[in-house]
């Protein structure tokens, strides 16, 4: 009789124990998992961190103390940065960086918006070749066309002026954004769009009424990317702008490094921290569909 | 108030491949016809080249006295109900509503007023400021339903509507466009309808006329009930009615009067069927037997199929036999309360048809050789 029931206590006892030891066995895992995420991201973030920390250090601190939290915190660098040793203040670099993203980002998203609406909706003559040529304008280096655009925009005047650097975006130029909606778009069943014709609504206001709201997740995407990529854009305004009270930010960063013979870092580290806020805000901001963005239209694609 | 006339209708896609051949139909004004098919057999396409979503390969659609192949769907008169709704995922349902009356640059209160009135008739009135998403499959379909009715179009189409429903709704929907239909009658407010699915039993519940599409080619435009019980061919009787009509392969043998041979047992016909029948001895025909016209056979009748039931379905009402006739399959339905287990021996059961409702269709052809003069 007792035996009988020793048996089953014991099995109970021996689920138990494998449920106590499958648990610990998970909550181990986790904190390895953890541990190596947390120091990864860790050392991915360093630079970053030091870059701030060192942007409050003096001049001679930032090469003595290799921590980064400032012993004798200051803003010096911050307020002698922003003057730069040129006529003027960093607040005018802020608006040349505004002036070339604002117009190139509007005419990226309008123009990107309505070729990919074309090449993903309609069927016209032509239509291989040409869908062809924007993927081989996406395959070719930027470096093999930097001298025919030199020349052409030379040759136009535009040479010291901001138009180099944003016209061509407003017209489609950047075939990567065009590829990435109209794999967007594919995803899209045309349905709505139709139903909108039966409605009365013409091509236009179809893609501007239907077509334009649901590509929002995408069209967010390509904005940010557009505003990230010419923030950090520093060949383009090297090659085409020559007066300093033209400079957008990426190259006013590199004027304190040239005109004074020692170099100021704490003043260069200060303008890089400044000019990254920009992008960092931005794209927490829009972090939610800028990943809703880029993953359904990979995923889908 | 509109009349829709189809001629020579044709398309043919840039691949060569011919989808619509030529086909002809005249939508009455007021009526609801309902264009039923396999998948494939392009009614959509048709639906679509009515509402001007696909071009136009040859004959023309005219809508009222307008000819309208080269119209934007805009300008045609008509709505379009969709499969899958097709509601604009951005837009409140009262944004939806009026997106039409908008793009029409209609005043304001008129717009106001129209979509209040839709939304009263199909009961959407507290779904007005919710977005699409937040609707179920029958709140959507009603919304659709309310976009289409709002532009009071003098064709409303619908491209199988209910198909994304489950069978519940798919039922309450039936009868509430349905009525919807009949009150736009009354109100005497243009109520054309072209109405496409691929559900037999929609078309039958549905339609005023039925127009049966098979390949692009039109087997057989007629209301219902001649639809049933004089199929011009064996399409129709096969693909009109559930369960479906049985189709056996068989063999004219005049034996004095009318004996078809059906997996070798020879069945034999009286007067009834003789008399209106075009063939001669060895003709191979079809014979089409509706399961509901076929008895368990008494015991003394000779003239009867025998074969092995093969399982046996208990509907409630009634009871659906398949049996399996030397390889041939047939299903036969009894009420329930005729239907006596006893009547099958050694799983072999003996079946009689009612000869007045049998069909006798040309095997080559498919048309029906046996179709009395209409009354």
């Amino acid at each position: 009789m007792t035996q009988e029931i020793a048996v089953p206590a014991a099995a109970e006892l021996e689920t138990a124990r494998a449920h106590i030891e499958s648990r610990r066995m998970h909550v181990i895992s986790s904190a390895v998992r953890y541990f190596l995420l947390a120091g990864v991201g860790f050392i991915m973030l360093y630079p970053l961190i030091w870059l701030i920390g060192a942007s409050f250090k003096t001049n001679s601190e930032i090469f003595t103390n290799p921590g980064f939290i400032p012993q004798e915190p200051t803003i010096d660098g911050y307020i002698q940065g922003w003057k730069t040793s040129t006529p003027y203040t960093f607040a005018t670099f802020f608006w040349n960086t505004f002036l070339i993203i604002l117009p190139k980002t509007i005419g990226t998203a309008i123009s990107c918006a309505a070729v990919a609406y074309g090449f993903a909706r309609f069927e016209f003559p032509g239509k291989k070749i040409l869908f062809a040529t924007l993927i081989a304008t996406l395959l070719l280096p930027n470096v093999v066309t930097r001298i025919p655009h030199y020349l052409l925009f030379r040759d136009l005047g535009w040479l010291d002026t901001f138009l180099p650097l944003w016209v061509p975006s407003a017209f489609a130029g950047d075939a990567f954004f065009v590829f990435m909606l109209i794999q967007f778009l594919r995803a899209i069943p045309r349905d709505m769009e139709e139903a909108a014709r039966v409605d009365g609504a013409n091509t236009l206001q179809t893609l501007i009424y239907i077509v334009v709201p649901m590509l929002a997740p995408a069209l967010i995407s390509v904005c940010l990317f557009q505003f990230m990529w010419t923030m950090n854009d520093f060949l383009g305004p090297l090659i085409y702008l020559s007066s300093v009270d033209k400079y957008p930010i990426s190259l006013a960063l590199k004027l304190s490094i040239d005109t004074t013979e020692a170099f100021q870092w704490n003043r260069i580290l200060a303008m890089s921290v400044l000019a990254l806020m920009p992008a960092l805000v931005v794209f927490f901001l829009a972090q939610k569909y800028f990943i809703e963005g880029i993953s359904t239209g990979g995923v889908k694609g | 108030m509109a009349r829709l006339q189809i001629r020579n209708l044709e398309k043919v896609y840039g691949n060569a491949f011919k989808a619509v051949h030529g086909i002809s139909l005249d939508v009455n004004d007021g009526e609801f016809m309902v264009l039923v098919g396999p998948s494939g057999c392009a009614k959509s396409t048709t639906l679509r080249m009515i509402a001007g979503l696909e071009t136009i390969t040859g004959g023309e659609v005219r809508i009222g006295d307008r000819i309208v192949n080269n119209l934007p769907p805009g300008q045609r008169g008509i709505s379009m109900v969709f499969q899958n709704y097709a509601l604009y995922p951005h837009m409140k349902v009262r944004n939806n509503l009026a997106f039409g009356l908008k793009l029409k640059r209609r005043p304001k209160p008129e717009i106001e007023e129209s979509t209040r009135a839709v939304a009263g008739i199909l009961e959407i009135d507290p779904l007005l400021d919710r977005l699409p998403k937040q609707l179920s499959g029958g709140q959507a379909q009603r919304v659709a339903v309310g976009r289409a009715l709002i532009k009071k179009p003098e064709v409303f189409l619908f491209d199988e509507p209910l198909s994304n429903l489950d069978a519940k709704l798919r039922a309450s929907m039936r009868v509430r466009i349905t009525d919807l239909h009949k009150r736009l009658k009354r109100d005497g407010l243009s109520s054309t309808v072209v109405y496409v699915t691929h559900d037999q039993t929609e078309a039958m519940t549905m339609g005023d006329r039925i127009c049966v599409m098979k390949d692009g080619h039109i087997m057989q435009v007629a209301d219902p009930v001649t639809l049933y019980n004089r199929p011009e061919n064996a399409f129709v009787a096969g693909f009109i009615g559930s369960p479906e009509m049985n189709l056996l392969e068989g063999t004219v043998v005049a034996n004095g009067g009318l004996t078809v041979a059906l997996a070798g047992q020879p069945l034999s016909f009286g007067p009834a069927l003789t008399d209106r029948l075009k063939a001669k001895d060895g003709d191979a025909v079809t014979v089409g037997i509706r399961p509901q016209h076929l008895s368990i056979a008494a015991q003394d009748d000779d003239n009867a199929l025998e074969g092995t039931v093969a399982h046996v379905e208990f509907m409630g009402h009634e009871v659906y036999l398949h049996v399996d006739l030397a390889g041939m399959r047939l299903v036969a339905v009894v009420p329930s309360d005729r239907y006596n287990p006893a009547d099958i021996h050694d799983d072999h059961i003996r079946l009689t048809p009612r000869e007045e409702a049998v069909h006798i269709f040309d095997r080559q052809t498919g048309r029906n050789i046996s179709l009395p003069p209409e009354a």
